[in-house]
């Protein structure tokens, strides 16, 4: 049975598409069929962190107008066979995607995939009421700073009233991925520490991932950090996360980015 | 120096793959604000032309696209059956 998954914040900038590539990713190393859509019509940016940028023809707007099918709008991975990429416009405004349409969209998705990743423009307008709309389960990625904390929980009562399921008296399964975070700051009082963001926000917690600069590199050289550095920090909390989605009990640990030279030249002899 | 740069560094910088990447693509975007995007236009005029003399099945047309740095690419499949459906402008002729 298809899950549908949005991955959301309210604020922009903490991670959202970074994580959504890395989830998919994820998600298709495991061997699920996985397809991730750019909600973000204007503005897309996932096909840039998934490396797809030059390979865009037909878009999600394209296939709720009938402009297109949807076979000939979905892009392939060149990495993993069963990860797939559905873009967003990035000439049309976002009064171009309807509810309707959108449901189409994922109905159809629905028969095709495993998973479907909807990865949602930040703010609370249109398109991320649409990205939201039909989902069965929420990842809400917060970043350790009192902004995103507060932006994350108007988000969340928004999956509590204006999803599909929310209208029908069901509820959307939510998860907390907690992004950029820096134990050591942490420690010291200069951050948030999770406890502080989980008591806040009462969501149980799908993972942390940390400041890294592997996820920085991931972007640069469009490849999802799963994939471009399979064996760093922030892949290993991308890959426990996928697990615990899957419904893997997976020990939470906080992970510890290891810097310095001494420690690159123990671990590359130790690799 | 790269092997140097691998020791001290980790690995190669990849700052510049991601200034390439955004050169190529922004070059691409910049010039669909003025005029429309060629390829774009080449690939719906493409469809329109051939979907006048016969009938195109829109579930076996294939449009690929990569975008480079001197040259992109545009690459067009369309499935001809056998014995195909004629459209009228042709038979009309």
């Amino acid at each position: 049975m298809a899950k549908v998954l949005v991955v959301t914040s309210g604020k922009g900038g903490v991670g959202k598409t970074t994580s959504t590539a890395a989830l998919g990713a994820a998600l298709a190393q495991m061997g699920q069929n996985v397809v991730v859509i750019d909600f973000d019509v204007g503005l897309r940016n996932l096909d840039l962190v998934m490396g797809a940028e030059r390979r865009v023809v037909f878009d999600l707007i394209n296939v709720v107008q009938g402009v297109a099918k949807l076979p000939q709008a979905l892009i392939r991975d060149k990495r993993l066979e069963n990860l797939w990429l559905l873009p967003a416009s990035q000439t049309r405004d976002k009064d171009a995607l309807t509810e309707e349409g959108v449901k189409r969209v994922i109905a159809d998705l629905k028969t095709k995939f495993d998973w479907i990743l909807c990865d949602s423009p930040a703010g609370i307008e249109r398109g991320a009421t649409l990205a939201m709309r039909y989902a069965d389960e929420a990842i809400i990625v917060t970043n350790p700073e009192v902004s995103s904390v507060r932006d994350s929980d108007r988000i969340i009562g928004m999956l509590d009233s204006k999803t599909a399921r929310a209208e029908r008296g069901e509820r959307v399964e939510k998860h907390l991925l907690v992004t950029r975070y820096d134990a050591g700051r942490a420690a010291r009082g200069e951050m948030l520490s999770i406890d502080d963001i989980l008591e806040i926000l009462a969501t149980p917690l799908l993972g942390i991932v940390p400041e890294s600069q592997d996820v920085l590199r991931a972007s640069n050289v469009g490849c999802p950090v799963t994939l471009n550095a399979a064996g760093s920090a922030p892949a290993k909390a991308y890959t426990d996360a996928v697990r615990r989605l899957m419904g893997e009990a997976v020990e939470m640990t906080v992970p510890v980015e290891r810097k310095g030279l001494m420690d690159r030249l123990l671990r590359r002899r130790a690799a | 120096m790269m092997n140097v740069m691998r020791l001290f560094g980790g690995r190669a910088a990849s700052a510049p793959v991601a200034r390439e990447r955004l050169q190529i693509l922004l070059s691409h975007e910049r010039g669909r604000t003025g005029a429309p995007d060629l390829l774009e236009t080449l690939r719906s005029e493409i469809l329109s032309v051939v979907s006048k003399h016969i009938d195109v099945d829109p579930d076996k047309v294939v449009v690929r696209m990569d975008r480079g740095k001197f040259v992109s690419m545009l690459e067009v499949d369309i499935e001809v059956p056998n014995g195909v459906q004629r459209s009228k402008m042709v038979a009309a002729t």
